[in-house]
């Protein structure tokens, strides 16, 4: 094992103080220590989005970051998503009634990036989720699915604020 | 479909709530006590001889827990080689892949050694510090090159580069090409990437010495493939091996193929009795997962003076990469797709494998046909603007009319069936796309946006592709005391929501109830046999055995609750996971006490005398291909001054056959669509003179994303096939098929004022400026 170091972070709102190896990503720390597999790798360079993950609720690559950067930070995660084990978040449930995803694969980074996404803009077009989403590369569903669940999540979140 | 309970809907996807909560099990989360992790040492050169592998350095490193290579491997392995490729007689030379290089690298990314470590960083660190000296050999990098005389040979142990050579076709080729009134001649190169699934390959292993058991779980189309050739490799016998699918994250095809890898981490965690994990990263899949890459086509198709066909012939050169892990049939598709939709009295095709030192080419989605629908289309185009018809109406006169189905082609498969248009409605098919696009219209959009300075174009292509390859998928159904239905299956799954279109097809007669229904697919000890997902054929195959398993199932069932209840089996329903007297909701028996009425008790009859077990196992067999057709109509707007290529409609109107979920099938085909624009637009997969990759990253190599994707509008017919009792045909691949050939027509056609045409794909922005630019110099 090389140099480690301790560091304390919030994930999914349980803090986890851990010791873990400088070199390690934050992807690879997420995956292996807390074992949260949800977060996926598929580039490992920053162009996918899979490990797309909220820090501090902002949108992160997880590949490109180092474990040690985030000490005394909070995460959030797929696994963090759904407000309890029985209901899922309306996002999720969009992207099921939609058929927003097909292997699954690229799902973490699009759900992280979309919760984001529709915090910042409640209300938005087709062409705004396109480019919201245009750095999370999915090779199964050609996007329509991914983009009719963020807009139809978008006006179940309105509906739900108004009520 | 009316009067169905679960069938026919757009029934939510079990695969979901697991996904969306990233509770998915793929197999780089596959986290085991003890567990190891591989790095390979890979050839950096396209060819070279090794002179030595020295792995001291790395084996002696804090962390490193083996180093092997071929000669570390060889006591034991009963075969070295990886022997897959498909039977045919066109094989001039075998090259099948060696467990890992020893005495000769062929193309860049081949694996030379393995190194497990405690972690993949320390791998990492290891394998760069294992020494190899190459002595580099002259490189193929062309497979125009590699036919030269004189050209380098790929394997230093070769003859010659020929990997296969055959020739297909029918009817006087050379009478009716010397009498034809107009001959058209094209020289066309085509060119598509890899899969670039999100998820890379990857395999975690680990023995089991109390049982005597490998288990590999591997990120693979075909569970039941790879316990074979570890079988024929390892010297195991059918209860020593077993391999299980996780949760895959597409596979598109490459993942269909076996890989050195895979056998790898399987000795390895054999050797260490630990269990060893190995996940590829993207840049080696880049350089060591099959792909598709080029094919040079030389095509000439003789018409009347009404556009009416009277042949086609040409040759066509195609890139099979260092070695044969698949097989000719991607080659074949397409030589044996390009005069299917249409009437085509004579055809002949020359073709020719040639071996170059790049990564070994098998099928990607779509497999070969897109390029054989690409060479068609393109010559139709070309004889529709010499003869001065309407694009869309030189195919009215020369699509296979819906009377003539089915209609017997002069080709054989790869299997030596006789080609059969099975069903379907080309020309309404095309209508209706072009009714869709409003192609009557187009003319008047053209002019007005011309002179507002805007180039825009329509194109239109029509497809047919065979699906549904067989010869069988086994499926099991079965009750158990439980009362859950469980079905198994050889069938893999890789995002095409399998386990749920085989739940609506075995829920549908069991009950009606999809979430009583577990399906357990891509795992090699479910059933004996396996041939997985590829072909666009499981929801033909499997789905037929499903259906036909749970028909029986069904009637096993009632037949026990009538005796049970003492009632006519005509009278009883299944309902949810009871079977009740119609009309009487209190006469019932739960589906679980049928299923252990029927399991047996020492000494006393099973009731109504039937068989034991309340369990059904069919193989629908099937040797015909079924084949899907469809449109797509394409309109586009190019910047001449950029060479920007931007959707303004994309339509497909497809047909296949009946649909089990709508939504499902929409799915696939908008998927596939994407997949094809990428191809058209955007993938190139780049060589250099030595065959060293130069696009190895999402930065060079790029994928379509979704702000490039249009809204995809679709229509769907339905022409059930004759050829299995669901009526159904395959999609996956659907939408992939006519994308090139649509695109690059509606691209020529928007740059029609400038008089360009364009013969290849991907056709990238340059090119495009740098065509148009010619054309203007030359008009200058």
């Amino acid at each position: 094992m090389g140099e480690t170091r301790k560091i304390s972070l919030s994930v999914n709102g349980k803090t986890y103080e851990e010791e873990v190896e400088v070199r390690f990503t934050l992807a690879d720390f997420l995956r292996q220590q807390p074992g949260l597999t949800g977060t996926h790798l598929g580039c490992e360079h920053g162009v996918c989005g899979a490990c797309t993950i909220l820090l501090n609720g902002r949108s992160a690559r997880s590949c490109l970051m180092l474990a040690v950067q985030v000490d005394g930070q909070e995460i959030t995660t797929i696994e963090g998503i759904a407000p309890s084990e029985d209901e899922m978040h309306p996002l999720q449930e969009a992207f099921r009634d939609n058929h927003g995803l097909q292997c699954g694969f690229c799902t973490p980074g699009m759900l992280t990036t979309l919760i984001e996404f529709l915090g910042d803009n409640p209300d938005p077009t087709e062409q705004e989720v396109r480019e919201a989403i245009s750095g999370n590369l999915c090779r199964c569903t050609g996007y329509q699915g991914i983009v009719a669940a963020a807009l139809d999540a978008a006006q179940r979140l309105r509906e739900a604020k108004g009520a | 479909m009316s009067g169905w309970k679960v069938f026919g809907s757009r029934a939510k996807r079990l695969e979901d709530p697991a996904l969306l909560t990233g509770q998915g099990r793929f197999v780089d989360d596959i986290i085991l006590p003890e567990m190891l992790h591989a790095a390979f040492v890979r050839s950096p050169h396209g060819h070279a001889k090794i002179s030595r592998i020295d792995v001291e350095q790395a084996q002696t490193m804090d962390g490193v827990q083996a180093v092997y290579t071929l000669n570390d491997f060889r006591p034991h392995l009963t075969n070295e080689h990886l022997v897959v490729g498909l039977p045919s007689p066109a094989y001039k030379q075998e090259l099948d892949r060696p467990a890992l290089a020893n005495d000769e690298v062929v193309y860049v990314g081949k694996p030379v050694a393995i190194v497990v470590a405690d972690t993949r960083y320390i791998a990492e660190d290891a394998a760069a510090m294992v020494m190899v000296d190459y002595d580099i050999l002259p490189a193929v990098a062309d497979c125009r090159a590699a036919l030269e005389d004189g050209a380098p040979l790929a394997h230093s142990t070769s003859p010659h580069n020929i990997l296969a050579q055959f020739d297909m076709g029918y009817g006087e080729v050379d009478s009716v090409f010397a009498n034809a009134p107009h001959v058209y001649s094209e020289s066309m190169w085509q060119h598509r990437g890899g899969s670039q699934s999100i998820e890379c390959r990857g395999a975690v292993s680990f023995y089991d010495p109390i049982e005597d058991l490998v288990t590999l779980y591997s990120a693979t189309q075909a569970a039941h493939t790879a316990k074979n050739i570890l079988i024929d490799m390892l010297g195991l016998d059918e209860n020593q091996i077993r391999v299980i699918i996780p949760d895959v994250g597409g596979g598109f095809g490459p993942k269909l193929v076996f890989y050195q890898e895979d056998v790898a981490v399987v000795l390895a965690a054999k050797l260490l009795g630990r269990p060893v994990k190995w996940a590829e990263d993207r840049r080696e899949h880049f350089i060591s997962t099959t792909q598709e890459r080029d094919q040079f086509w030389d095509v000439e198709i003789a018409v009347d003076n009404d556009g009416k066909i009277l042949g086609l012939r040409g040759s066509m050169i195609h890139d099979h990469g260092a070695y044969t892990a698949r097989g000719i049939n991607l080659a074949f598709n397409s030589a044996l797709i390009v005069s299917l939709p249409y009437d085509v009295p004579c055809y002949y095709m020359d073709v020719v494998l040639a071996v170059t030192n790049k990564v070994p080419v098998t099928p990607v989605r779509g497999a070969g046909h897109p390029q054989g629908i690409f060479v068609m289309e393109r010559l139709l185009d070309r004889a529709a603007r010499e003869l001065g018809i309407d694009r869309p109406e030189i195919r009215r006169r020369n699509l296979i009319p819906t009377e003539q189905l089915p209609y017997t082609k002069g080709l054989k498969t790869r299997g030596d069936a006789p080609v059969i248009l099975d069903s379907g409605d080309y020309l309404a098919c095309m209508e209706d796309a072009l009714e869709r696009i409003d192609f009557t219209g187009f003319l008047e959009r053209q002019k007005k946006a011309l002179q507002e300075g805007r180039y825009i174009g329509v194109g239109v292509a029509n497809y047919v592709k065979g699906t549904g390859r067989g010869p069988f998928e086994t499926v099991t159904v079965r009750i158990g005391p439980s009362g859950k239905i469980m079905v198994y299956s050889g069938a893999a799954a890789m995002g095409q929501s399998t386990q749920t279109m085989l739940t609506q097809i075995v829920a549908e007669h069991l009950g009606g109830d999809m979430e009583n229904v577990e399906v357990v697919i891509g795992d090699s000890s479910v059933v004996p046999m396996g041939i997985g997902g590829s072909a666009s054929r499981q929801t033909v195959t499997a789905g037929s055995s499903a259906l036909l398993a749970a028909r029986e199932v069904q009637d096993k069932a009632l037949k026990v609750a009538a005796h049970m209840l003492e009632a006519s089996e005509e009278d009883l329903e299944i309902d949810g996971n009871e079977i009740r007297v119609k009309g009487v909701p209190d006469l019932k028996v739960g589906l679980g006490k049928v299923a252990h009425a029927v399991a047996g008790t020492p000494g006393y009859a099973l009731p109504g005398g039937i068989e034991p077990g309340m369990e059904a196992t069919k193989n629908f067999m099937v040797d015909d291909l079924t084949f899907v057709n469809g449109t797509a109509a394409v309109e586009v707007e190019v910047d001449p001054e950029t060479g920007k290529v931007s959707f303004l409609k994309y339509v497909i109107v497809h047909d296949c056959g009946t649909v089990v979920n709508p939504m499902i099938v929409e799915g696939q085909v908008i998927g596939g669509t994407a997949h094809g624009i990428g191809n058209t637009l955007f993938e190139w997969m780049g060589y250099d003179e030595t065959a060293q990759p130069i696009t190895t990253n999402f930065a060079e190599y790029l994928l379509v994303s979704a702000p490039e994707m249009p809204h995809i509008q679709m229509g769907h017919m339905e022409s059930p096939t004759p050829l299995n009792p669901l009526g159904v045909k395959g999609v996956g691949e659907c939408g992939v098929v006519p994308a090139p050939a649509a695109i690059i027509s509606a691209v020529e056609n928007a740059l029609s004022p400038f008089g360009v045409f364009f013969d290849h794909v991907p056709l990238r922005p340059p090119e495009i400026v740098e065509k148009i630019q010619s054309a203007k110099a030359l008009a200058g």
